[in-house]
């Protein structure tokens, strides 16, 4: 097939009506998890970015259904626990949340209930990536978007490690590691995620970084002259700059908003860490039997040592451990 | 709607009060956000609780329930006090200069004429000085005592700002604040709209909530402007369609009503609906009422409506009642007056107030039938569902029958939303299992009943023996039908009157608008106000053409808005006397010299002289009603009352209570707590949540995923003070009866100091029953008193008394 979808410009378009090629390919790849060595793409994508402008979302949880219904999960029916946020967190069923903060400005003495939209904030710098030891689990293609390539993951947690948003889940039913693909197959197809186009305000609006922070501007502006004087962008330097941005009205305080990381880092710990890494990446892909047809990139020979199946096996029980504890 | 909703986005001020648009009407609500962000329009809400609306508002400011008349007419008073009036507007526009009689009063919270008895008003003086050839007296230099404004002036008089943050626990310095933004508006140049809903209408003063915020808004000049006007924002998708077709008990199809029992042949019925100009010159549209009554009459029973039979006038049902709305048929059913009842597409059961007196309504009927898309509770109010249904099925004798029905997105057809486009849509699914359309199963009933009255006769067979029912398969008329049959078709030649060579419509044709409607039986319509909506140019609903060319959204090739695809009512007032728009800006339509032109469809007769025919054509008056004329049964202007259940006592007469001209049963006054009832001491008012819509989003497991849980909402202060934890179980009980919830502990909700009484507000929200996916819980129907609106008897589920305390988990059966 020649024809190819569009790169994606804005969430309002409406989908393709004729039968068209993905616009994201294997080859788009930039960095895979655990694997140091990937061919340079033959071509380079314009970065995308999704925004969120808290100033609009009305908290209806429209994204959170759209979410769902997207990626067809299951999201349980859980109880009330004295907040508006259902289900009460993020998991392998719910990409993402609806934050809830009530705070009491005391500049102004109003009360002002941020609500924001939670999820995958699609690093430049992807904290996951660094720490994820199964090769291939774990990719950034050129446009920004951060992808669980589940067929490669061994659902040990690294990637929650290293996350200095504390996103990713282990679904504790196929033990691997799940986030928001920022609709990666949507955005192929020349798509904005499910969540913008559900969004029935346009708090959540897609389309080219350049644009989105662009459009940034001009909300951060309309914010300063309703008296929001430090409202202004997020886009946290400290993992390179992220691939869903917010709009803040204080964003001199981005923990107002339900704990949002007033200077997200990837953590020490995952920086450092590179010894062990080679091993049981190459050990877990012996065990997961490589989701190598969905990347080409990632079909290549792999030897497996008798030791690094039993680093690997201990692996896998740690992150079953870990999962029934998140269960409980 | 006066206006539209893609008219939202060319306001400057966006006030909504009575209504939480944002989760209640979130894709609407779009366009506020577009008129923030795009015009820099300011945003207001008034509520008792800090919505999601407040949420992105740029200002917030707290209210009792049942409190809105003392803030809206203490607005009026400031806008009157500090100049911030359209001047120009009120003396042209509205009735500010008309003489009022001399009888017309008001003192201690009452107007004059009251018979507590009866409660009700006499009426007979709130009326004009009537003079020569039947026309209003006026006084166009206002200076008059009698005329209305310096009446209004004298009636708002007491809601000073001291009163009215007593009376509704508004800090005072919001309010003020919020009466400042507000008079800006009365600029030419600058609009205000006001968006509500069910948090007004749902009181026993419901219609007098929206009579303050039209009087505040013509006295700003913001009627018939672009993104001004009174903005009711519907409940249900179709729910205007359901107004618009006469399904209230009392209606007809385009707001024309039921005879009553009085009105013993057509003469009498129409003498009092002939709406003579009450000033010269003067459309007054309603005159035409013959013109639609007959070609209703003609779609109804075709050749048996004849001029001799006057038009089968003896067919219609005359009424011995008012109305027989919800309360009135559920009052009934529950003395066992009701045998056989139709729910058609609601859930009594959790919508009607008074849950337990429903559910003993319902026990006594022979037969339910229940045709509705998913399986509702009302279905199912006969079986034991724990505490979440604690009934006794073997006392309950009612046979139900369930007849599934297709849903909207199973069908074609139209939807009608609150800016009165009529929206064609496609059917989208396939209906699952035996689920038939409603039209199916109601032609189904008929043609059975239709075949019994032609066997067995009947005291009065005619109406039924005689209806038209002339679709091409009588078991199930299509959506096209229907729609070709409520705008009507010529049955004779139609000429235009002022040409007769000029032919309108060919006997068969459809009719292009109403104007070519007739009262000599040569037309027939089911709903002239739908007149234009399938003419012989084809299913104008069905339009998708979304230019622009004026730029004021007003999208006149999509779809189609009744009245005649007009977008924004009373668009005359948009501009001047002379014809300019008060704002060049935001021009809808402007005086050529000649004709009326524009981007909008004009809403006066296109070569009306601007001076001399008033905007308001729909009213005897030709302008807009500050003082409404025998208008609502509890008084020309909206006065102070109180809920029927309430914390403080009326402080314009502590021994009224509630709305003194509203209806009440027998036994309902029994089961309402008294004014201050300590052991009432809490306000609660219910809501809607954005996660559901109504009693339907539960049997999805993604909506109920998203708000899974009843739970009630409560002030940190409250649960301090009740020892209730965040997220523990609650009890909330009024006088008729009980719920469990999960609380919601919150800085949204803050206690209010009114008449020196600290008031608490329990916020509780509906949507949870006992069938679907999502968990059982309660609605607050368990909870509301059985009274409701003087005017129209919307039940006042917005403002009543409980109390609350915690609870160690649900409650036992």
């Amino acid at each position: 097939m020649t024809d190819r979808a569009p790169q994606p410009t804005t969430a309002a378009a409406n989908p393709p009506v004729q039968p068209l090629a993905s616009n994201l390919l294997p080859s788009d790849v930039v960095r895979a998890s655990a694997m140091p060595h990937i061919t340079a793409p033959d071509r380079q994508l314009t970065k995308v970015a999704k925004l969120i402008d808290v100033s609009k979302c009305i908290g209806c949880k429209a994204c959170q259904s759209a979410c769902a219904e997207w990626n067809d999960t299951s999201p349980e029916i859980g109880e009330n626990v004295g907040l508006y946020e259902n289900p009460a967190d993020l998991s392998s069923e719910m990409f993402t949340l609806m934050r809830y903060a009530e705070y009491e400005n005391p500049a102004t003495n109003e009360l002002e209930w941020l609500i924001r939209k939670e999820g995958c904030m699609h690093c430049e710098d992807p904290g996951c990536l660094r720490a994820c030891p199964a090769p291939g689990a774990i990719v950034q293609y050129s446009n920004g978007i951060v992808d669980f390539i589940h067929e490669n993951c061994i659902g040990c947690g690294y990637c929650v490690t290293g996350c200095p948003f504390d996103v990713p889940r282990i679904s504790p039913v196929k033990h691997v590691s799940t986030k928001c693909t920022l609709c990666s197959d949507r955005v192929a197809m020349g798509q904005g995620p499910a969540c913008a186009k559900a969004c029935p305000t346009q708090a959540i609006t897609f389309g080219t970084k350049e644009a989105m922070i662009a459009h940034a501007e001009e909300r951060i502006e309309d914010l300063k002259s309703r008296g929001y004087e430090n409202a202004g962008l997020y886009d946290p330097q400290g993992v390179g700059g992220t691939h869903v941005m917010y709009v803040l009205h204080h964003a001199d305080q981005p923990s107002l908003y339900s704990g949002l990381p007033d200077d997200p880092q990837i953590a020490p710990i995952v920086e450092d860490w590179k010894g062990p890494a080679k091993k049981v990446g190459l050990a877990a892909i012996g065990l997961a039997a490589v989701g190598a047809a969905l990347h080409g990139i990632f079909a290549r020979p792999l030897k497996v040592e008798p030791e690094d199946e039993e680093d690997a096996e201990g692996l896998v029980e740690a992150a079953e451990r870990r999962a029934r504890e998140d269960r409980a | 709607m006066t206006n539209a909703w893609t008219d939202i986005r060319n306001t400057d001020l966006v006030i909504v009060m009575g209504g939480n648009a944002a989760e209640a009407h979130p894709c609407g609500f779009k366009w506020v956000t577009v008129a923030k962000a795009e015009r820099g329009a300011k945003l207001i809400v008034v509520d008792p609780r800090y919505t999601r609306t407040a949420s992105v508002s740029d200002y917030y400011a707290p209210i009792r329930p049942g409190s809105d008349i003392a803030f809206l007419m203490g607005v009026i008073r400031w806008c009157i006090e500090n100049g911030k009036v359209q001047w120009d507007y009120v003396k042209n526009y509205t009735n500010a200069a008309f003489l009022v009689r001399d009888g017309f009063g008001w003192a201690d919270g009452l107007f004059n004429g009251y018979d507590a008895e009866k409660r009700a008003f006499d009426m007979t003086e709130w009326d004009y000085q009537i003079g020569e050839g039947g026309f209003a007296k006026t006084d166009p230099t206002l200076t008059d005592p009698r005329c209305v404004w310096n009446l209004l002036k004298a009636h708002v008089e007491v809601y000073t700002p001291e009163f009215v943050t007593n009376v509704t626990g508004t800090p005072k310095d919001r309010y003020l604040k919020i009466c400042e933004l507000i008079g800006e508006c009365s600029a030419p140049d600058k609009v205000m709209t006001s968006l509500y809903a069910l948090g007004w209408t749902q009181h026993s003063k419901g219609a007098q909530n929206i009579r303050g915020m039209a009087m505040l808004q013509l006295i700003l000049g913001n009627i018939g402007l672009a993104g001004g006007g009174v903005n009711a924002l519907r409940g249900h998708s179709n729910i205007q369609g359901l107004t618009d077709i006469g399904l209230l008990s009392n209606m007809l199809p385009g707001y024309m009503t039921l005879p009553k029992d009085s009105e013993t042949d057509y003469p009498t019925y129409m003498s009092t609906r002939g709406n003579a100009p009450l000033r010269p010159g003067q459309t007054s549209y309603w005159q035409n009422t013959p013109k639609f009554f007959v070609s209703f009459m003609k779609s109804m029973w075709g050749d048996a409506a004849t001029a001799d039979n006057d038009w089968a006038y003896d067919y219609l049902p005359k009424l011995d009642v008012p109305y027989y709305d919800i309360l009135r048929t559920f009052d009934m059913m529950a003395e066992g007056k009701v045998n056989l009842y139709f729910a058609q597409g609601f859930n009594p059961l959790l919508s009607f107030p008074n849950r337990g007196k429903v559910t003993a309504a319902l026990s006594k009927l022979k037969m339910l039938v229940v045709m509705d898309p998913l399986t509702t509770e009302t279905a199912h109010f006969w079986e034991h569902h724990g505490i979440h249904n604690d009934v006794d099925s073997a006392a309950i004798q009612t046979e139900v029958l369930q007849l599934p029905t297709t849903c909207f997105a199973e069908e074609d057809g139209a939807t009608v939303n609150s800016g009165r486009w009529l929206q064609w849509h496609w059917k989208g699914a396939t209906p699952p299992g035996e689920a038939k359309p409603d039209t199916f199963i109601m032609a189904n009933i008929f043609r059975r009943v239709q075949d019994l009255y032609r066997a067995e006769g009947g005291a009065f067979p005619d109406p039924i023996l005689n209806l038209t029912w002339d679709y091409a398969d009588p078991m199930e008329p299509t959506p096209e039908e229907l729609a070709k049959e409520m705008n009507g078709r010529a049955l004779a030649t139609v000429y235009d009157p002022k040409d007769a060579t000029k032919v309108i419509a060919e006997a068969g044709q459809q009719v292009p608008n109403f104007a070519a409607l007739r009262d000599d039986g040569s037309t027939m319509s089911g709903c002239w106000i739908y007149a234009g909506s399938w003419t012989e140019a084809g299913n104008m609903m069905a339009r998708r053409d979304n230019s622009d060319p004026g730029g004021m959204g007003t999208y006149l090739n999509w779809t189609f808005a009744w009245p005649a695809n007009r977008r924004i009512l009373y668009n005359r007032a948009s501009t001047d006397l002379s014809g300019k728009p008060w704002d060049p800006s935001r021009k809808l339509i402007e005086w050529t010299g000649e004709k009326w032109e524009g981007f909008d469809v004009p809403d006066i007769s296109p070569t009306a002289k601007p001076e001399e025919v008033m905007p308001f054509i729909m009213t005897n008056e030709g302008v807009g009603k500050l003082f409404s004329r025998k208008g609502l049964k509890d008084g020309p202007f909206p006065t102070h009352m109180e809920p029927f259940e309430s914390p403080i006592a009326n402080p314009l007469n502590p021994g009224l209570r509630g709305n003194p001209a509203a209806r009440v049963f027998k036994g309902d006054l029994e089961q309402m707590a008294a004014t201050g009832d300590p052991d009432f001491p809490c306000v609660a008012t219910s809501y809607r949540l954005t996660e559901h819509f109504h009693y339907w989003t539960k049997h999805d497991k993604v909506n109920a995923a998203l708000q899974p849980q009843f739970f009630v909402e409560i002030s940190e202060e409250l649960a301090a003070e009740k020892g209730i934890a965040r997220g523990g179980w609650v009890r909330v009980w009024s006088r008729r009866g009980e719920v469990w919830a999960k609380a919601v502990v919150t800085k949204r909700i803050r206690p209010l100091t009114c008449d020196g009484k600290t008031v608490h507000v329990v916020g509780i929200p509906l949507h949870w029953g006992f069938m679907g996916a999502a968990r059982k819980g309660f609605g607050p129907n368990s909870l509301t008193p059985f009274v409701g609106d003087a005017n129209i008897d919307t039940p006042e589920f917005k403002a009543f008394l409980v109390n609350i305390e915690p609870a160690s988990g649900e409650g036992m059966a």
